[in-house]
């Protein structure tokens, strides 16, 4: 290799490593002076610059503070009883209907089909005008089960997943199981879905932690804050008189944010490939 | 698929219970039991509500109370209210930001996709705001973006000084690009995964081949990863325009649409929620819906037109 070369392949890594940690460090600061910010007290944060680090790491005051005033308590019970209602119910919905889409021929396939893949194309926030109405007239509004209905309405990218999924289960295990006098809700119950664990593990986590971020809907049918606030919407108590109050307000959103982070250092590869696999279909 | 060659089954006189349980009977309850919850849904909770949005568009309305009729007039008022159809314009500064984050992730991912000391990590790093609920996202910018506070800070110690920089969510000249910054930084790292995810679905012993035959970086890049991507690419250029057009979180969270930052859907929100004009605010949703699939069809068959002639 000559020197040239050398320099070129030198300049080439120098480049890829200085990018990698300037977007690092782009992506993480926002979240990381919130972190430096949540553990200040009072008098510290309005005295040092906000990027000083604290005089100790170890002052939680802040973090049991707005964990009480934001009623993070009943956020984090109502968003657990969502978070299980939704996973189960949308995965038992999704997973039937991929195998019916997957596993059967019948005329309207292809329409059903369609129709949620035009149904995920409908912005939510414009479709929320309508739905509201619905909600009301349903008497869904401020009541929890109505809420946990409306979100496990379609959700596409489940179904791609499961759909896929299936594809990939040969088909003579059905036809063997048919011989041996066994029933369609047998075969799905006991032979598919035990073997679509891994889509099922993969679609959870992803709409598991869109539902535990999931604001909008929950703001404008879970009026009833001091009742039914999730997690997301409790950081509302913020807004308003504490707004100033940054060193609180850092501590209640760090505390929002730790299940997702737990999750994602946990699950990483099963968002990834979630993602991945979600989008390419779609 | 072969599911149905074996119900061809000889078509006897049967009494209902019989069909039942015949294997015929059974195909069509399983198909309803398994059908019917998920359609419903779709039914009561996107098509209905669909259904109502377009009709409500003709009519003057709130939620409860009184509706009159009024013909085209709520669609005459979103063409002619100056905060209407003008909120359009704000969608230019995410598209722009929509290309910056697809050749970021882009960049990002092509990086990342060949051996890097700690590329886990970065990857990490880079994908965690996608995680981030919408409302920890608003208190975090407001915080990042107050006078003195994060950004400045950082910028200060870049060597500017505090008095030459801008109120960036008040200064009607930057705060939409603030707002712009905001989701490049939330969905850069999402969209890196998206292709890395692709560009690693690539056999491994097409880029040994090209190794081999002494390609370089660029020419891998070209002739390997751009084709390989090319199909999750073009997904993201379509998503990302139609985004564009409803582009709603930053602003609704950050700024309440105030100074100038109201988008489309900002003020469609407002004008539902808060003023209860239910019958134009369906309006305005009815016209961008429409104009978002005219944008997406006219995208799909230019892509179509393009891959056609140039690969193949």
């Amino acid at each position: 290799m000559s020197i040239s070369e050398k320099i070129g392949k030198y300049v080439l890594i120098f480049f890829k490593y200085f990018s990698l940690v300037f977007f690092s460090f782009v992506a993480l600061l926002p979240v990381v002076s919130c972190v430096i910010t949540a553990f200040k007290t009072d008098e510290e944060y309005q005295n040092t610059n906000v990027m000083v680090l604290p005089k100790s790491w170890l002052n939680f005051e802040n973090f049991a503070n707005a964990f009480e005033k934001a009623g993070m308590g009943r956020a984090f019970i109502n968003s657990t009883i969502i978070l299980i209602c939704v996973l189960v119910f949308s995965t038992l919905i999704g997973t039937q209907l991929a195998y019916v889409l997957n596993r059967f021929k019948f005329p309207g396939n292809k329409l059903i089909r369609n129709m949620f893949l035009f149904a995920s194309m409908l912005p939510g926030v414009a479709m929320q005008i309508p739905v509201y109405e619905i909600m009301y007239k349903l008497g869904f509004i401020n009541l929890l089960p109505g809420y946990i209905t409306v979100m496990c309405g379609t959700d596409v990218i489940a179904i791609y997943i499961y759909i896929q999924f299936f594809e990939n289960i040969d088909i003579a295990l059905d036809e063997s199981a048919i011989v041996d006098g066994a029933s369609y809700f047998t075969i799905f119950y006991r032979i598919l879905l035990p073997l679509l664990k891994p889509a099922i593990v993969t679609s959870c986590i992803l709409k598991g932690v869109g539902t535990y971020n999931e604001y909008y809907m929950a703001n404008m049918y879970l009026q009833d804050k001091t009742r039914l606030a999730t997690v997301a919407t409790s950081l509302y108590t913020f807004v308003g008189p504490l707004g100033s109050k940054y060193n609180l307000i850092c501590a209640g959103v760090i505390i929002s944010l730790l299940p997702a982070l737990i999750v994602f250092i946990t699950c990483q590869k099963q968002i990834y490939s979630g993602l991945t696999s979600g989008a390419v279909k779609g | 698929m072969s599911a149905s060659a074996n119900t061809t089954v000889k078509k006897n006189k049967r009494t209902f219970g019989e069909w039942l349980r015949s294997r015929d009977g059974q195909r069509v309850l399983v198909m309803l039991a398994f059908l019917i919850i998920p359609m419903v849904l779709l039914m009561v909770f996107t098509y209905i509500p669909f259904a109502e949005m377009v009709k409500f568009s003709f009519y003057n309305m709130k939620y409860i109370g009184a509706r009159k009729f009024v013909g085209w007039k709520n669609y005459i008022k979103v063409f002619s209210r100056k905060d209407c159809f003008g909120a359009l314009k704000l969608s230019l500064y995410y598209m722009g930001g929509s290309v910056v984050q697809l050749s970021l992730a882009l960049y990002l991912a092509t990086i990342l996709s060949f051996k890097v000391k700690g590329g886990d990590v970065f990857k990490g790093f880079m994908f965690f705001p996608f995680l981030i609920n919408g409302i920890a996202i608003g208190f975090i910018f407001k915080f990042f973006y107050t006078r003195g506070f994060v950004f400045d800070t950082v910028l200060q110690w870049c060597g500017f000084q505090l008095d030459s920089l801008p109120y960036w969510l008040k200064d009607r000249s930057i705060n939409n690009i603030s707002l712009v910054g905001t989701s490049v930084w939330r969905y850069f790292g999402q969209n890196m995964v998206l292709f890395i995810g692709a560009i690693m679905s690539v056999d491994n012993e097409l880029y040994e081949a090209a190794m081999l035959d002494g390609a370089n970086k660029f020419q891998q890049f070209r002739y390997i990863i751009m084709p390989s991507i090319k199909t999750i690419f073009v997904l993201n250029v379509i998503l990302s325009i139609s985004g564009s057009l409803s582009a709603f979180e930053p602003p609704y969270v950050i700024t309440d649409g105030a100074n100038g930052t109201g988008t489309y859907f900002v003020v469609m929100h407002e004008i539902a929620h808060t003023q209860q004009k239910v019958g134009l605010a369906s309006a305005m949703a009815v016209v961008l819906l429409l104009i978002i699939f005219a944008v997406t069809i006219l995208q799909k068959l230019f892509f179509k037109y393009v891959f056609k002639d140039g690969t193949e």
